[in-house]
């Protein structure tokens, strides 16, 4: 069942006006409940605009959006989604504000209206998500945290509003590879273990094929490929032009075969990188046994 | 999203992109002076004329000034009728104690074209001038107050500045708002208590964001060998040329006209 | 860059490390709000020689100094202990201040922070106007900084309607206007998208191989520090490992316990080993890996 369903999505920036902006042109696509659902173009293409429109910030300029069951469109229904739908923005750790990172994190509750009993449950149970302590970090003052860690307090504060629908954009910029993969494998996690929808924007590559089920590349406020991974970083020429990458396992397995190399391309993890060459080799050993002159 | 572009620099390479912007900032401050001493609809003629001829030679499309006009379209129209409607006098027609009278609606057409000239004018100065070389004019023209203690350098490089972080700013408080409603924050509502405290969670990261530009553009310019205005040159040095003699000249020229028109 | 990896940077290893060195830090020891509360080391006696015209990398997890060093280059920051010469100035010396600063320069992380005027082509003329150069001479050196960083289309453009690509590429032209020996980029491309980075990356190749300027590159992209003639790995605030990428990217497991990971044509040749593959060492590019392969 789709929990997103988007057809023909239109957004015009300053509508009227001298300076109007087509950020979105019909845009259709479904994401699925309990999707990973990966969200990649070239900066400016339209994918922070697309996702402010899950969530109700954005109202369509043309065309429908139905998230949750609730038509975007609608003004009064649309104001549950911001709970329903969790949005973390590029370097949310910007946007803290409050004295303490747990009144920070609690901000969004208090929001909801809960009771302070709840909103402290579900503080810390946001902090313990990221893997921070609700004790210690809980009462530190956000401006001195690591950038790190500012990060996943930020990530916290949307997580505490309980979202059936969690949209990061771009969530692990300039974190290093290690804290980088350990975000992605809690996100992932959370997906699991509270059958969370995941939408994710993300610039790089090897993540959309390391985790996503399914990625839709947007080209200039067009939806250019709708497909799992596997399929899109097939197209590697179309990819190219529209300013993207394919990741480096299937960009090795390109050149492998472009030099007459009888490998397959549609590899993604390294892992499977690894046995399709160890196949190669192996093949290369059995035909030198066999020709030991040559 | 958010549009700054009302009277923003149009590249190009008219004479009046060449002419020295000391010259333009000059003559912009006499067209001026002028606007407001004409009264015969001769001598708005000659000035609007000379508003047109200027803004033909400028080689940017009417649509960009007329846009500008457009955005304080408001203002204009309030001016006029207020005018037109509270000047006592001959009355022309009535609607009800609604009275426009023939004086009100001269003045209120003369307040309307003074207000249109105005804005056209300031645009020519700014549709052909580089932020970079306004300020450059403004340091340069100010510069006698340096001798009585006035940072001209510190001001000019100040409002350079301003002006480029103007829109990196309204992008970010945009951002942030949408972030913060993402979270609940209804800014703006409830009693003025709730509403001061509803803004918070836009003002406070906004300004923490405009400190750390303001502490990482300070380093970067540092790191560019900036130490302030001793030692540094420009590269389009400010040199008067002919034609900018030649704009001075026929600026004056016409401030004289006005002058003598109104006051012999 | 080398077309057959192997031998191509065995001669760009022999290039740099022949090279006079540069920049030379001893000991240097540095400390955030020393005397405060939260009075936090940075940086512990590290030592390191940048040589001329050699392409170095300098890698590390979040908040393990690499920063805090790349702003002691240019003497943006001073040591507390411990030297730092460049090309024989001492960074503490006022008198060397403008001198080093114009010599090393630097392009920051956030394009948009770096950007000081609201024209291209005055935003690069911004270094070079402080240094006190005559204005035909500016004017020239801005032309030939914007022909090196591909910008010369856009030097009429306000600079907050560029690429993030392009934002950078302009940073980088305001560094080279000042003509500088020697660029140091701290982590210019973790806010851009991957054809931003190719861009980048590009660019400082062509200016590291064919201009001949030094480059000091943090990142925390191991593909890019894959290609530089140097890496070196910090970790809270040490020198934890330095060599050739061949010889830092062997250390998978060290890598690993720092926060980082190996490149990813690197990690397969990792894998194979492990699986009784001879692979030869020093596969750390995908070009690298198809040359192997393909041999």
């Amino acid at each position: 069942m789709p929990v997103i369903k988007v057809e023909n999505l239109t957004h015009v920036y300053s509508r009227g006006t001298p300076f109007e902006v087509t950020s979105l042109d019909s845009v259709s696509l479904e994401i699925q409940r309990g999707e990973f659902y990966a969200l990649v173009g070239a900066t400016g293409s339209g994918k922070s605009t697309l996702v402010q429109h899950f969530n109700g910030i954005l109202a369509p300029t043309g065309g429908n959006v139905r998230v949750c069951g609730i038509d975007v469109a609608n003004k009064g229904l649309r104001r549950e989604l911001w709970h329903r739908v969790g949005l973390v923005f590029q370097q949310p750790e910007h946007q803290l504000f409050e004295e303490t990172v747990f009144d920070d994190v609690a901000f969004g509750p208090r929001n909801l209206g809960l009771n302070n009993a709840e909103v402290r449950e579900r503080v810390i149970d946001a902090l313990r998500l990221v893997d921070l302590d609700p004790e210690e970090v809980g009462r530190t003052s956000p401006f001195r945290l690591s950038g790190g860690m500012r990060r996943k307090a930020a990530i916290a504060g949307v997580l505490a509003l309980r979202p059936e629908v969690l949209v990061l954009d771009e969530p692990a910029a300039g974190l290093d590879p290690v804290s980088r993969r350990q975000l992605m494998e809690r996100i992932d996690r959370l997906r699991g273990e509270r059958g969370i929808t995941v939408v994710l924007v993300t610039h790089n590559m090897e993540e959309v094929a390391r985790w996503a089920d399914r990625v839709a590349v947007l080209h200039k406020g067009r939806l250019a490929m709708e497909a799992p991974p596997r399929e899109v970083f097939n197209k590697t020429e179309e990819l190219r032009a529209l300013g993207l990458d394919v990741p480096a396992t299937v960009e090795l397995m390109l050149r492998l075969q472009a030099r007459g190399l009888p490998v397959r391309a549609d590899l993604l993890t390294i892992d499977e990188a690894v046995v399709e060459i160890a196949r190669i080799l192996n093949m290369e050993r059995n035909m030198e046994m066999r020709q030991p002159g040559v | 999203m958010i549009n700054v572009t009302i009277g923003q620099f149009v590249p190009g390479n008219s004479l009046l992109h060449r002419l020295d912007p000391r010259t333009k900032v000059v003559c912009v401050i006499a067209t001026a002076i002028a606007v407001f001493i004409i009264a015969s609809w001769y001598e708005f003629a000659l000035l609007t004329g000379f508003v047109f001829l200027s803004m033909i030679l400028t080689g940017i499309s009417a649509k960009i000034f007329f846009r500008g006009l457009l955005s304080i379209w408001l203002l204009l129209a309030v001016t006029f009728f207020l005018q037109a409607l509270l000047t006592p006098g001959e009355v022309w027609f009535g609607l009800g104690f609604l009275k426009v009278t023939k004086e009100g609606l001269a003045g209120g057409g003369q307040i309307f074209l003074r207000l249109v000239l105005l804005i056209l004018i300031a645009f020519l100065l700014t549709l052909t001038t580089s932020p970079v070389n306004l300020t450059a004019a403004l340091e340069s023209i100010l510069a006698p107050l340096r001798r009585v203690g006035v940072p001209t350098h510190e001001l000019a490089m100040m409002m350079t500045i301003a002006l480029r972080f103007v829109p990196t700013l309204l992008n970010e408080a945009d951002k942030i708002a949408k972030a913060q409603r993402s979270r609940g924050a209804g800014f703006g509502s409830g009693g003025a208590m709730d509403r001061v405290k509803g803004l918070l969670p836009l003002f406070v990261p906004l300004f923490a964001g405009a400190l750390r530009s303001a502490e990482e553009l300070a380093v970067a310019m540092e790191a560019r060998c900036y130490r302030g205005g001793a030692n540094r040159t420009r590269m389009h040095s400010l040199t008067l040329k002919p034609e900018d003699y030649m704009t001075l000249l026929i600026t004056f020229a016409i401030l004289a006209i006005t002058v003598w028109l109104r006051y012999t | 860059m080398s077309s057959n990896a192997l031998p191509g940077k065995q001669a760009a290893r022999g290039r740099s490390r022949e090279g006079a060195v540069y920049i030379r830090v001893k000991g240097l020891t540095y400390f955030y709000n020393r005397g405060g509360q939260s009075e936090q080391a940075a940086l512990h006696g590290v030592d390191l020689d940048v040589y001329k015209g050699e392409f170095l990398a300098l890698v590390g997890p979040n908040g393990s100094g690499k920063s805090t060093l790349a702003r002691h280059f240019n003497a943006l920051l001073t040591p507390f202990e411990g030297t730092v010469l460049v090309d024989g100035m001492d960074t503490r010396q006022g008198e060397y201040l403008w001198e080093i600063r114009q010599r090393v320069g630097m392009v920051f992380q956030n394009p948009d922070n770096q950007i000081v005027s609201s024209l291209v082509e005055e935003d690069v003329a911004f270094g070079a106007e402080n240094l006190g150069l005559p204005p035909p001479e500016v004017r020239a050196r801005v032309d030939e900084a914007l022909v090196l960083t591909g910008l010369s289309e856009y030097r009429n453009h306000a600079p907050h309607l560029l690429s993030g690509g392009q934002k950078q590429r302009l940073a980088i032209a305001g560094v080279l206007a000042m003509r500088p020996d020697c660029l140091v980029l701290d982590e210019p491309s973790s806010m851009l998208d991957p054809s931003g980075r190719r861009e980048l990356m590009d660019t400082l190749l062509r200016l590291n191989r064919s201009n001949g300027v030094t480059v000091v590159l943090v990142t925390h992209y191991m593909e890019e520090a894959a290609v530089a003639d140097r890496v070196m790995v910090l970790c809270s605030g040490r020198s934890v490992l330095a060599g050739t990428p061949a010889e830092v990217f062997a250390e998978e497991q060290l890598l690993r316990n720092v926060g980082l990971e190996l490149p990813v044509a690197a990690k397969i040749a990792c894998r194979l080993r492990r699986r009784g593959f001879l692979v030869p060492d020093g596969i750390l590019t995908i070009k690298d890996m198809v040359a192997y392969l393909c041999r």
